[in-house]
C-alpha cells in the first residue's frame, strides 16, 4: 500500500490550501495558517502516541524519548532514521534531518527558502504531539539553512 | 532489537493510520473554518482534485497500465488499481446505465472512517470523504476524461452501503470523431 505516497500529496495540497487560505498580506496571516498546521500536527502527533506499542511508555530518561523520536518514530513516519541527534544536556536537543521526506520533492539549495516553514510546521507540531503523550511538554521549532536539510529544535518546558 | 524497527508491525500501523489521522484534523480544521456543510464539502472536494491531478503521475508509473478503451474499463483500474495500491481495499464496480458512461464504485470497508463512528454534532449533511471525489475527478481530468463524481450514499449518513457515482461526460466515440478531422 503507498500509503507514505497518500500521506505526502495530502501533506503538499493542506500546505498549499491552508497557507493561502488563512493568510492575509501581513506576516501576522502568515503566522496564522502556519500555527494552523502545527495545531494539526499536535493533534495527529497526540493520536499517534496513543497508538505506540507498549514499551516505549516505560521510559526512563528524557534522552531515551527522544533517541526513541529521532528512530522508531521517524521510521514510522518517514521511512527513515533522523540523521543526527544533538543536546546541551540542559533541555534543548536539535534532531537534524538530512534529506528530510517533505521537503525532497522541492528543490535543492536555496531557490526556495521562504517556503520551507510551511513544509515544516505540520512535523513540528507532529513531534509536540507525540512528545506530549510521552509525558514531556515542549515547544519545537525548525528551520532549514539549506534544503533539503532541516534541523527541529526541541526545547523541554519545565513545569 | 530482533527485527528492524520499520518492519514490526505496530509501526506499520502508525504509517497507514498517518494519512487516516492527518484526514481527520484536516477535517476537524475545516468544520472550524466553514459553518455549513456544503462549503466543507466542497473545499474536500477542491483539495482532492488538487491531489488526484498529481496523484495521476505517482499512479501511471506505479501501475504501468495498458490504454482503456472504454469507461467500464477505466472504472474497472480505478477500483482494483488504484484503490487497491492506496488504500489497500478494492470496491466493487456496477454500471448503472445501458450507454455505459455511469458507474458506482461501492465501498464495504473505508479506511479513511476508520476511527469515525459518526459525524459531528450539527454536521448532517458532511460528506466526510468528499475528498475521494475530487482524487478520482482531478485523475481522470489530467488523461483528458471529464466526470462528475459524487457520493450517492453514505455509510456515515446511515445508508446501508458507501456508494461513489462516476459519471464521464462525453461519449467515447465522440471524442474518436473529432480526432479523425
Amino acid at each position: 500500500m503507498a500509503d507514505a505516497a497518500l500521506f505526502e500529496f495530502l501533506h503538499t495540497e493542506m500546505v498549499a490550501e491552508l497557507g493561502a487560505h488563512h493568510s492575509d498580506p501581513g506576516p501576522g496571516g502568515q503566522k496564522m495558517s502556519l500555527s494552523v498546521l502545527e495545531g494539526m500536527g499536535f493533534r495527529v502527533g497526540q493520536a499517534l502516541g496513543e497508538r505506540l506499542p507498549q514499551e516505549t511508555l516505560a521510559f526512563r530518561e528524557e534522552l531515551d524519548i527522544l533517541k526513541f523520536l529521532c528512530r522508531d518514530l521517524w521510521v514510522a513516519v518517514f521511512q527513515k532514521q533522523m540523521d543526527s541527534l544533538r543536546t546541551n544536556h540542559q533541555g534543548t536537543y536539535v534532531l537534524q534531518d538530512n534529506s528530510f521526506p517533505l521537503l525532497i520533492r522541492m528543490a535543492s539549495g536555496l531557490q526556495y527558502l521562504e517556503e520551507a516553514p510551511k513544509f515544516l510546521a505540520f512535523t513540528c507540531g507532529l513531534l509536540r504531539g507525540t512528545l506530549c503523550i510521552l509525558g514531556i511538554k515542549s515547544l519545537v521549532t525548525a528551520s532549514v539553512a539549506s534544503l533539503p536539510t532541516c534541523k527541529f529544535q526541541v526545547v523541554i518546558q519545565k513545569t | 532489537m530482533s527485527r528492524p524497527a520499520h518492519r514490526r508491525p505496530e509501526y506499520h500501523k502508525i504509517n497507514k493510520d498517518l494519512f487516516v489521522l492527518t484526514y481527520g484534523a484536516l477535517v476537524a480544521q475545516l468544520c472550524k473554518d466553514y459553518e455549513k456543510d456544503e462549503d466543507v464539502n466542497k473545499y474536500l472536494d477542491k483539495m482532492g482534485y488538487g491531489i488526484g491531478t498529481r496523484l495521476v503521475e505517482d499512479f501511471l508509473a506505479r501501475s504501468c497500465v495498458r490504454r482503456c478503451h472504454s469507461y467500464s474499463e477505466i472504472t474497472d483500474i480505478i477500483a482494483q488499481v488504484a484503490f487497491k495500491m492506496y488504500l489497500g481495499i478494492t470496491p466493487s464496480v456496477t454500471c448503472n446505465n445501458s450507454s455505459r458512461t455511469e458507474f458506482s464504485l461501492i465501498l464495504d470497508k473505508n479506511p479513511l472512517v476508520e476511527f469515525v463512528e459518526e459525524l459531528p454534532a450539527g454536521r448532517s449533511s458532511l460528506s466526510y470523504c468528499n475528498l475521494l471525489c475530487g482524487i478520482i475527478r482531478g485523475a481522470l481530468e489530467m488523461v483528458h476524461l471529464a466526470a462528475d463524481v459524487t457520493f450517492l450514499q453514505d455509510r456515515l449518513k446511515g445508508d446501508r452501503v458507501t456508494e461513489i457515482g462516476i459519471t464521464f461526460l462525453r461519449k467515447l466515440d465522440e471524442k474518436k470523431y473529432r480526432r479523425k478531422k
